[in-house]
């Protein structure tokens, strides 16, 4: 049984919409990934499932944690689940931070919340968690305020404040997007370590495939407002199938590669409060026919285990690297 | 540190000097206190005597020096009219003042920024509508006009409250109201966009997920990072406090100093009416700098800029 159920999840703001019903399960102890480009609805997901939305935000669907209703449930019993049952980590560490109150104090302050420990005892567990997420000298630097800290560090106190509820499940909302890439790559070998030791489960969303590759069992891919395909990390990226997820993939440069020109994605998102009739991907899809112009394809259950919303998928192994026919996305 | 409280302090002693030497100047320009307090029908020998032990007949640098020098030895002049020192005439308004603009200062920020706050925890709904209609309407309205109207309310249609004077503490509510009208409206609109500003930040969202409720939120997360821009127009404040005062206290007929500059102003007393804007700017420059004092306390941010001036 999954431990994190989303059932047709859907967002509007202002009467826009921009969730067209989610469904994703994340089982106790497993990481997923959920990956799109910006504004496809990966962050607004999870923030309309703990809640965290601004109230302009009109949320319908179902979000059910261990047996308990979040969506429209009262005020404490969503408080309940935050923090202590699922934690969320943000986009931009530095300003996810409180200005005004030293990092000891604002990881103190779950200690407090979820733990229950008084002042002496949270500060000894304050300083072992941040010791833990590899701040130095972290008995000085707990009375110290985030803007003496870098971006990374602060990333570093928010992950440590997330575990200081000892969460079952960690919420990393692109986690390493406003850092630069030795700071990246020390982030995810963390969270990866910290996963592995503290056996929590993990919700990685990101514009990045490598990265959730590093870190994830498997993955979702969005595109405005819908996942498009889910399913192991291993078949997914060996062969992804959704047209859309092949893009990605050939638009990320090879090290090992030739001097190929990359191959794009032709066009825009499109503007949530005017998306295409049928298939939101159609008019950037080289594949599209009449029929996807006209009906919206469901996300469905694939022999190979991956689910895909695609009336015209791109063939189930595509040998590596030269099959170009397949994927001109001219 | 101690460099930047030094380089404050003498910003501070050069504002007060620019606002003595412009009163100095205008003062000076604006009329013949000779002519004015022995009346036109005096004659010219006491009016050229009077110009003369007054030192009025010297040119004015020569005067503006000799007030630099005696106020160097805090020495504050007297009252053309009476010989009275001008130091101890102005001190003996200023608890009246006082009695005023404490009250006054106390529920503009026990309403103005509850209700601001209010306003911006309840946003779009009629609570929202109504804080900011009414703060509008406070702000916009000049006191004069709502100190007669509330006279013309309270004082002469139902016979509620006195309508001037200073005999008991039922003459000082009507004043007190009329100066607190448009702090409140002012107050209540800037901790309303404070606070909605400070309930956008991605760190209420931390706090929130933290599993924090609601009210932990507002009061240890958006709280005390509104309070910055709060304390600020509260510095203003203070200031406009003592403006509003002069204007008040003449509706009221409160003897306090704002009265008295109207009056020594009128009379071209210049000892007394120069005495009133010294104690006036000082009072303006010490709640700047109660402000940046204030400023270092709430955010760790500014405290470090200033350690490092």
């Amino acid at each position: 049984m999954s431990y994190v159920s989303i059932r047709d999840l859907k967002v509007s703001f202002d009467g826009v919409q921009v969730l067209h019903g989610v469904d994703l399960d994340v089982a106790r102890g497993e990481a997923v990934g959920l990956v799109g480009e910006s504004g496809c609805g990966k962050s607004v997901t999870w923030l309309a499932a703990l809640g965290l939305l601004p109230g302009k935000a009109s949320v319908s669907g179902s979000v059910i944690v261990e047996g308990h209703e979040l969506i429209n449930a009262p005020r404490p019993k969503v408080e309940a689940v935050r923090g202590g049952r699922i934690a969320m980590i943000f986009q931009d560490p530095s300003s996810s931070l409180n200005p005004v109150r030293t990092v000891g104090h604002q990881i103190g302050e779950s200690l407090t919340l979820h733990r229950g420990l008084d002042r002496r005892a949270g500060r000894v567990e304050t300083i072992r968690l941040l010791d833990m997420v590899g701040i130095p000298d972290a008995a000085k630097r707990a009375d110290l305020y985030p803007h003496e800290f870098s971006g990374g560090q602060c990333q570093r106190v928010m992950i440590a404040m997330a575990l200081a509820g000892e969460p079952d499940l960690l919420i990393a909302d692109e986690p390493t997007t406003a850092l630069d890439a030795t700071i990246q790559a020390q982030i995810l070998d963390l969270l990866a370590m910290l996963r592995r030791e503290m056996d929590m489960g993990m919700v990685f969303i990101s514009h990045d495939l490598g990265a959730v590759g590093v870190v994830c069992d498997r993955v979702n891919v969005m595109y405005a407002g819908k996942i498009v395909e889910s399913g192991e990390i291993g078949p997914m990226f060996d062969a992804p199938r959704h047209p859309y997820t092949r893009g990605l993939f050939d638009a990320i440069p090879r090290l090992d590669g030739g001097r190929d020109r990359l191959i794009p994605i032709n066009g825009t998102v499109p503007n949530p409060s005017a998306l295409p009739s049928g298939c939101a991907f159609a008019p950037r899809c080289t594949k599209a026919s009449d029929f996807c112009q006209a009906h919206a394809p469901e996300l469905k259950p694939q022999p190979d285990a991956r689910n895909l919303a695609c009336f015209h998928p791109v063939a189930p192994v595509a040998p590596q690297g030269n099959a170009t026919e397949d994927r001109i996305f001219a | 540190m101690l460099n930047y409280m030094l380089t404050r302090l003498l910003r501070a002693i050069l504002t007060i000097l620019l606002v003595m030497t412009f009163a100095f100047i205008v003062l000076r320009m604006s009329g013949d206190p000779a002519a004015i307090l022995l009346g036109p029908d005096a004659p010219t020998d006491s009016v050229a005597a009077f110009r003369a032990k007054w030192g009025l007949d010297d040119p004015i640098w020569k005067q503006y020096f000799a007030y630099l020098k005696s106020i160097a030895g805090l020495d504050f002049g007297v009252s053309m009219r009476d010989g009275s020192s001008a130091i101890v005439l102005v001190l003996e308004r200023v608890p009246a003042t006082l009695a005023l603009t404490v009250p006054t200062m106390i529920i503009q920020l026990g309403i103005g920024i509850p209700a601001g706050v209010y306003a911006a925890l309840h946003r779009q709904t009629l609570a929202d509508r109504g804080v900011i209609m009414l703060s509008i309407f406070g702000f916009t309205i000049p006191s004069f006009v709502l100190g007669l109207l509330f006279v013309l309310i309270f004082a002469v249609t139902l016979g509620w409250l006195p309508s001037g004077g200073q005999d008991s503490w039922r003459h000082a509510i009507l004043p007190i109201l009329t100066m607190s009208v448009g702090g409140i409206g002012i107050l209540a609109r800037f901790s309303r966009s404070a606070m909605i500003e400070v309930l956008g930040q991605p760190y209420i969202r931390t706090a929130m997920a933290k599993g924090l409720s609601w009210r932990d939120v507002v009061w240890k997360h958006a709280l005390p990072n509104a309070s910055v821009p709060i304390v600020t127009i509260v510095g203003f404040m203070v200031g406009s406090l003592i403006a509003g005062a002069v204007v008040v206290e003449s509706i009221f007929s409160w003897p306090g100093i704002g009265r008295l500059l109207i009056v020594s102003v009128s009379n071209r007393d210049l000892a007394v009416v120069q005495c009133l804007l010294l104690v006036i700017a000082s009072t303006m420059v010490i709640a700047n700098l109660c402000v940046d004092f204030a400023y270092g306390l709430l955010d760790p941010r500014l405290r470090a800029k200033t350690a490092a001036h």
